[in-house]
């Protein structure tokens, strides 16, 4: 038969598979200077594979950002140094010094706030400073209702500014890559993947992530009735507030104040994937940046957030 | 072998669903990601209060707004672009492109076409067969779309009446009875109730049909791309040090296994496929669908744009097509206008030399037109810079679509569905000789060039070719001159002076001056050539440097005064039409590598010198 059948994926995970691949090919031949987007999380992790495939036996093409907004949870800096050291990377990180030399902070200004000095302007100013046209990004359509209708071309105009009415029609796999001096183009190779399509890729794959998806025990604090994790000494407790150790995981990465955890046992692939099935809530709930407002989504990606 | 990740061999299928504004698509789609239970409970929270703010169906909870999702749209009450949409079964995995109906529905719809097996048509049960419902069914049979679904929507408004349902089917399948659709399963729903979404109906006890989940999981949408001729777009050239050079792509269609011989399509180059490399590593065999690197036997030109095929099936490869196009641009498309065209992983420059037709898609009606605005779809001939691999669309939707790019602002300006090629010469393919172009100059010490004399009737064109070859024939260089009046008395004879004609004439002019730079020869060339985009068409189809355009530039009122063989009087007296500078334009060239200032002062000596410096300076460099 054909080496199909002996694969380790289902035909439908070969298939977006595929298509990662091609649409990470398309980037490294059409852009002058690009950039993977990493920020460490599983989507990442995968989008980071899909590339590793993409231009074997050669090495990446391009270059990884991490945006380091100050309060990234620390076993994911432990991470991210492990695997670019492992993998051979060449890793850029920035942090916005202005909101450094401010201490613009989750706790102390607001989440979005931060999110906005930390996140969105730091990219900003990433991208501008070495001048990369295209960034890879590892954003599904299922994960929000204001990304279901995001390209995998996704065109900025200059400023990094998305505007709906500029978004070109993607027919077939033929993207349309050009863009005019000044505009630049976020890639997304995991539009088309679910959240479980990513598990079970990982699953398959066998690919490292952060061992915060996994369930451990850590110290928590119930906040605003989320479980925070307290990754350093800067998170003051409340007045009736107390640490505890609790079997906790994650169901996505971020800024540490702003990420809440479930309790749970699942301390591995399979046991978060049985986890995942009997789910009844979504991804983004542990996100608490993205309940500000209505249709935050959306608004931040105006402004230029990932 | 036991895999265990989830799903087992479950398959995807890609489906759009169309419809029009009230059909109810976006509940269909929410109902649909509801029973197959996608919707998690924070989900379901934020929708229940949004329904009692946005809602349209009172305290119920309103499923559209489970996919109505810009806060735009939402206050609207519309959906603006395609949105996809996810869900899955043990059996299949779907993703769902959901189009809107309104004013941009035919580009958005071509869009979700383009990447999908399957079409559910919605058609509302109050209202039966709109000319919205025909207008879709059309444009999902041009985007190659093979399977529908009629969903009857609302029946639960008109009673559950089978008679209802029977007559808006009857209507449906003798429309489209033409459209080329290999199944086509008509379901009676109502998406707000669930009635034979999911679950079988106690309404439509007549109704023995599949639900459309059922359908829709059991559906063969294969298309069997691996039962297609191998056709390979190299994407990426693959060269990370000295030791390694490979093809990296995604095949789309057939199969190829190490040890097959295979031809670039373009330059109908040979080698054969030493190895295969695989998202899971070395491979003896790869699919349709599969993104690999193929490694070749020979160190041959093979380069991003390329198609690598089988020597025995090769795709048809030509400049010139018959093409369905679909406009998406709000500036119209003019025929002769440059435009950047992708197929496959090919850019190239392209113009639309003729629109056929234009299809009124309400009606299939054929109708005269000039241009095509916004969501128009003809059928065009289409010209390109460059021959190209393509196969017809309906043979091969991944050889055969294209997109057309504006040069300027570099939106996508529209796609195009390829019908056949135009020449009667496709099916040759270029042969490869042991002796080329550069052996030949080699021999003859010098470069091979185009000198490219354009200019007014009577502006010396002719004159200073005339003085520029014999000084270079003086000085041992191989030279011919093709000149206007004579190629017309022989090959060009069958043409005449329209805007048409004139085109084909630089166009064989352009053909013969490469066979003869091919040869090796400087090729002085001069004819009027009015129009810019053909004097860089020719331009294009030589090699960098080798085209050297020369504009004689000598002022009307001079030619006119010269008017040496007593046009000018004749055109301005009406006897002759379309003449240059009287009853037809001449574009002054914008980049030309010389320009000859001929007025009145000017000697043919010094305007030939001014030539000879040029050529002195090429041949040299």
């Amino acid at each position: 038969m054909t080496a199909s059948s002996a694969s380790r994926l289902t035909p439908h995970l070969r298939r977006l598979e595929a298509e990662g691949i091609a649409i990470i090919r398309e980037v490294a031949a059409s852009f002058r200077n690009p950039v993977l987007l990493y920020s460490i999380g599983k989507d990442s992790s995968v989008v980071l594979q899909l590339a590793m495939k993409a231009f074997a036996p050669g090495p990446l093409p391009f270059p990884l950002l991490h945006i380091a907004t100050g309060w990234d949870f620390k076993a994911m800096l432990d991470f991210r140094d492990a695997r670019v050291a492992e993998l051979g990377l060449k890793l850029h990180v920035h942090s916005n010094p202005e909101g450094i030399a401010r201490g613009i902070g989750p706790l102390t200004h607001g989440s979005q706030l931060h999110m906005s000095v930390m996140g969105t302007e730091a990219l900003k100013q990433a991208l501008d400073m070495h001048g990369f046209d295209a960034a890879l990004g590892g954003a599904r359509r299922d994960e929000e209702k204001a990304r279901a209708k995001e390209r995998v071309f996704s065109h900025r105009a200059p400023g990094h500014v998305w505007e709906p009415r500029s978004q070109r029609p993607e027919l077939w796999g033929l993207y349309n890559t050009r863009i005019n001096s000044g505009e630049t183009m976020r890639v997304f190779p995991l539009s088309n993947w679910t959240e479980f399509d990513v598990w079970d890729y990982i699953a398959a794959e066998d690919i490292p992530i952060v061992p915060l998806y996994y369930a451990a025990e850590r110290p928590m604090v119930r906040r605003s009735g989320a479980l925070i994790m307290r990754d350093d000494q800067r998170m003051p407790l409340e007045q009736g507030e107390q640490e505890e150790m609790m079997w906790v995981r994650f169901r996505t990465m971020g800024d540490w104040p702003l990420t809440g955890a479930h309790e749970s046992r699942a301390a591995d692939i399979h046991q978060v994937m049985d986890e995942l099935r009997t789910s009844k809530t979504s991804e983004r709930q542990g996100r608490l940046i993205d309940s500000d407002q209505e249709a935050s989504m959306e608004r931040k990606k105006r402004e230029g957030y990932f | 072998m036991d895999t265990n990740v989830a799903g087992g061999q479950r398959s995807l299928l890609r489906l759009l669903t169309c419809g029009s504004v009230d059909d109810g698509k976006s509940t269909l789609i929410g109902r649909m990601l509801y029973d197959a239970q996608q919707i998690m409970e924070d989900t379901l929270a934020t929708i229940t209060k949004d329904s009692r703010k946005h809602g349209t169906v009172g305290e119920d909870v309103d499923l559209a707004l489970l996919v109505d999702g810009l806060e735009a749209e939402r206050q609207q009450g519309i959906t603006i672009d395609v949105a996809y949409r996810f869900f899955a079964t043990p059996k299949r995995s779907f993703i769902v492109a959901d189009c809107p109906g309104h004013e941009q529905y035919t580009r958005n719809m071509a869009t979700g076409a383009s990447n999908s097996d399957l079409a559910i048509i919605l058609a509302d049960a109050r209202k039966g067969l709109l000319t919205q419902t025909k207008r879709h069914s059309y444009i999902c049979s041009l985007l190659g779309i093979k399977h529908v679904v009629l969903a009857v929507n609302k029946i639960d408004l008109m009673g559950f009446d089978q008679k209802v349902f029977d007559r808006i089917v009857g209507e449906y399948a003798s429309f489209a009875a033409g459209l080329g659709f290999q199944t086509m399963q008509p379901i009676p729903l109502s998406a707000r109730f669930g009635d034979n979404v999911t679950g079988r109906s106690g309404n439509t006890a007549w109704y023995r049909g599949p639900t459309l989940l059922e359908h829709l999981e059991a559906v063969n949408t294969e298309q069997d791309e691996v039962a297609k001729p191998f056709r390979f777009p190299v994407q990426w050239v693959n060269r990370p040090n000295l030791d390694f050079r490979g093809f990296s792509g995604t095949i789309a269609s057939g199969s190829v296994s190490v040890g097959d011989p295979i031809v670039v399509a373009a330059s109908g180059k040979t080698s054969q496929v030493a190895r295969l490399l695989g998202s899971e590593g070395e491979m003896q065999k790869a699919v349709a669908y599969d993104a690999v690197t193929i490694v070749l036997t020979d160190e041959v030109d093979v380069a991003r744009g390329d198609v690598l095929v089988p020597p025995m099936d090769r795709p048809p490869v030509s400049d010139q097509f018959a093409a369905h196009i679909l406009w998406m641009d709000e500036e119209a498309l003019l025929p002769g206008r440059q435009y950047l065209m992708r197929t496959g992983n090919l850019w190239t420059n392209a113009s639309i030399t003729t629109i056929k037709h234009r299809v009124d898609v309400g009606t299939l009606e054929h109708q005269p037109a000039k241009k095509l605005e916004l969501n128009e779809i003809g059928f065009c001939n289409i010209s390109t810079s460059q021959r190209v691999p393509m196969d017809p669309y309906a043979e091969n939707r991944q050889m055969g679509g294209f997109i057309l790019v504006d040069r300027f602002t570099n939106r996508t300006a529209g796609c195009g569905m390829m019908d056949f090629p135009l020449r009667r010469a496709t099916n040759v393919h270029h042969e490869q000789f042991l002796v080329d172009k550069a052996a030949r100059a080699a021999l003859d010490s010098q470069k091979p060039m185009v000198l490219w004399f354009t200019g007014l009737s009577g502006s010396g064109k002719s004159t200073v070719a005339k003085l520029v070859e014999k000084a270079l024939h003086a000085l041992g260089r191989h030279t011919y001159t093709l000149d206007g009046d004579n190629l017309r008395h022989g090959l060009n004879n069958d043409l005449g002076f329209t805007d048409q004609d004139r085109v084909e004439n630089i166009r064989r002019v352009g053909e013969v001056s490469k066979l003869m730079v091919d040869a090796g020869l400087i090729v002085l060339c001069s004819f009027i050539s009015p129009f810019r985009a053909e004097r860089n068409m020719v331009r294009e189809m030589l090699e960098p440097g080798e085209f050297v355009e020369i504009f004689v530039d000598t002022p009307l009122e001079e030619c006119i005064r010269r008017d040496a063989k007593g046009l000018y009087a004749r055109a301005k007296s009406g006897a002759i039409a379309n003449f240059t500078g009287i009853s037809s334009p001449y574009e002054a060239p914008t980049q030309a590598e010389i320009v000859l200032a001929g007025g009145a002062g000017a000697t043919p000596d010094a305007l030939a010198e001014q030539v000879l410096d040029l050529v002195a300076t090429h041949q040299l460099g």
